[in-house]
């Protein structure tokens, strides 16, 4: 993998700039959030490339952005932002990745560590035959006719009505779990075939459930997320929108590069396919992938809902004791039309977040009103053996980054060198000597996602809280995995 | 029979696919990304679907022919291992494709593919090569 050897200036401790002279064809310079001790590995793969190409595109202000977790993606990098004007600027589904609405949520408990020490075992097992994971794994939940398109249009709110889980929860995800404006006549049938089956599964790869036991608070707006004190038991959910999200995708990939040409829109990388936001195609693309969102926030939703049944029951506690209250639900692959201020004018925006999250500040309209006065919680899934983080959001992410910061640690180890590094067994044998319980479907899906693997979440998360695009409120140590 | 190697790619997987001819670097290709998948080994030619793929120019085909057969083991969970690829232009491509429905007592599954991508990927017609790097 060579070296990346483009034009990069260091702007301060937290911010390198790719100038907009770099390579013709760029609309903006690129502006990379990482630390001295991170950017040597940042440049070790072509991902400064992708930050450069993604300038390119048509409408883009301020600069092609990318997180601290940056890395190597196909097309846009994986933690890269990009916000196009919504009158002359364009939308591409390569922006927001295959799976639409990959996110992240967070359980609070009213146990401690103490309190499931000793069924941390049975817990962990509930956990795993309670949610359908790993590669060709099918969900419960039978869906009937033109039941899939109720997914798509109501998200978390569809699985609710249905039983999973709780009215609260719904206030305590990203757009209510329901995003607004979309339109299940965008989605193709191929799309909802393959996501009839899979609705209600963890799936594979990085996705995961982990019990954690905060360790530390930095920050007075933890107790307003819920976050009392360490030893907190806490629950991670990390999945996204399965085979239907993936088919969406490609679906729209496909038909904006047969239209761009139309549109006169000439792009470096085809992965990069994109059409003006305010187009047929653009318009379409969008109410299909607020579909998918809709989809993968119902996937979560009904997941949430084993996890308590399954916690209670292997606990033997009753939810009012447990607690698990959603704190928040964020969605870290996604597009959205915002308002942000350009130049000292309110602009709006399509803001492109692929492995970013949004980080909006105290008093934003969208931020819940349980967490107004505080900002919106921003929750960081780390590696397996090390940590994850919960962050608020800031006046620095609204003034600099349209909102956004980082989505995770970062992977810094291809899955074959991961493998090659470590087998799955050593990887299970390290992380039970840390006392991680693990279960997962394949020991070498175990070894892609070792710890190694990926870069250090204090790291990352140092430099979006030094840089002030989002806040540090309290650190979690994993006390057991589900693998998907 | 079938050529293929796998890259190294931080997030995701590359692969690099060649044959005699086009088709047989095709069907490479689509046994590389199963290979991917799971373990071929024990998997045996029970059921053949015919797969008809079309695009706009040999590139997205080769787009098309890969997303098309993760299509069939998301929804009917087949793992296919032959792929005889009947005919092949630049815009259409026929395929019987031959494997077996997952079943998890015989058949090891080794890793997840999101999709093939349009990032990096080339068709080599001169030299019968293809590339393509999969979203894992």
């Amino acid at each position: 993998m060579p070296n990346w050897g483009g034009k990069l200036e260091k702007l301060d401790a937290y911010r390198y700039r790719i100038p907009a002279d770099y390579k013709p064809g760029m609309r903006v310079p690129g502006l990379i959030y990482a630390s001295e001790a991170m950017i040597g590995q940042i440049m070790a793969d072509q991902a400064p490339e992708q930050v450069a190409n993604v300038a390119f595109l048509p409408g883009i202000v301020g600069y092609s952005l990318a997180m601290p977790d940056i890395h190597w993606g196909y097309g846009f990098p994986i933690g890269g932002v990009a916000a196009m004007r919504v009158g002359d600027g364009v939308v591409s589904p390569g922006g927001v990745g295959f799976d639409i609405n990959c996110g992240v949520r967070v359980l609070r408990t009213n146990l401690t560590k103490e309190d499931i020490a000793p069924k941390i075992d049975a817990l962990i097992d509930a956990l795993y035959y309670a949610v359908p994971s790993g590669l060709g794994s099918q969900g419960k939940i039978k869906l009937r006719g033109k039941e899939i398109d109720e997914v798509l249009k109501k998200g978390s709110r569809w699985a609710v009505e249905q039983g999973y889980g709780r009215e609260a929860d719904l206030s305590a995800t990203e757009e209510g779990g329901e995003m607004i404006g979309a339109d299940p006549s965008r989605v193709s049938a191929r799309a909802k075939e393959r996501g009839v089956p899979q609705l209600g599964t963890l799936g594979s790869g990085n996705h995961f459930l982990e019990v954690a036991a905060v360790d530390e608070i930095y920050d007075a707006a933890a107790a307003a997320f819920g976050i009392a004190s360490v030893g907190q038991v806490v629950l991670y959910v990390h999945c996204g929108s399965r085979g239907l999200g993936h088919q969406v995708a490609e679906d729209y990939i496909k038909e904006m590069l047969r239209a761009m040409p139309r549109y006169g829109i000439q792009v470096p990388d085809r992965q990069l396919a994109a059409v003006p936001v305010d187009s047929p195609e653009g318009r379409s693309y969008l109410a299909a992938m607020r579909c998918a969102a809709n989809y993968a926030w119902a996937n979560r939703q009904c997941i949430t809902h084993w996890v308590r049944e399954a916690l209670c029951g292997a606990l033997g506690v009753s939810e009012a004791t447990a607690g698990l209250e959603l704190i928040y639900d964020v969605t870290h692959n996604i597009a959205k039309l915002e308002e942000h201020e350009v130049d000292g004018k309110k602009v709006r925006l399509c803001v492109h977040r692929k492995g970013a999250t949004r980080a909006f500040p105290a008093g934003h309209p969208d931020v819940p009103p349980q967490y107004a006065a505080v900002g919106q919680p921003i929750l960081i899934p780390g590696d397996m053996g090390r940590a994850s983080y919960i962050l608020a959001g800031t006046e620095g992410a609204m003034r600099e980054t349209f909102g956004s910061t980082c989505h995770g640690a970062g992977r810094r180890m291809s899955r074959a060198a991961a493998r090659k590094a470590r087998s799955g067994r050593d990887v299970l044998a390290e992380l039970k000597a840390r006392g991680i319980a693990v279960r997962a479907g394949s020991t070498g899906g175990l070894a892609e996602e070792a710890p190694q693997a990926y870069k250090d979440v204090d790291e990352v998360v140092a430099v979006a809280d030094g840089a002030g695009i989002s806040k540090k409120v309290a650190r979690t140590r994993p006390l057991a995995v589900v693998k998907g | 029979m079938y050529k293929y190697r796998l890259s190294e790619h931080t997030a995701d997987t590359g692969l690099e696919a060649r044959g005699e001819t086009l088709a047989a670097a095709f069907a490479s290709a689509a046994y590389g990304m199963f290979a991917i998948i799971a373990g071929l080994g024990s998997v045996r030619e029970a059921e053949t679907r015919r797969v008809v793929a079309a695009a706009d120019d040999i590139e997205g085909l080769l787009f098309e022919w890969l997303n098309s057969l993760l299509y069939y083991f998301d929804v009917e969970q087949l793992i296919f291992r032959r792929f005889d690829i009947t005919e092949l232009s630049d815009t259409r491509l026929v395929a019987d494709c031959r494997g077996e429905k997952y079943d998890p007592a015989r058949h090891r599954l080794k890793t997840g593919v999101k999709a093939a991508t349009y990032h990096q990927l080339t068709v080599d017609k001169a030299r019968n090569r293809v590339r393509v790097i999969f979203d894992i």
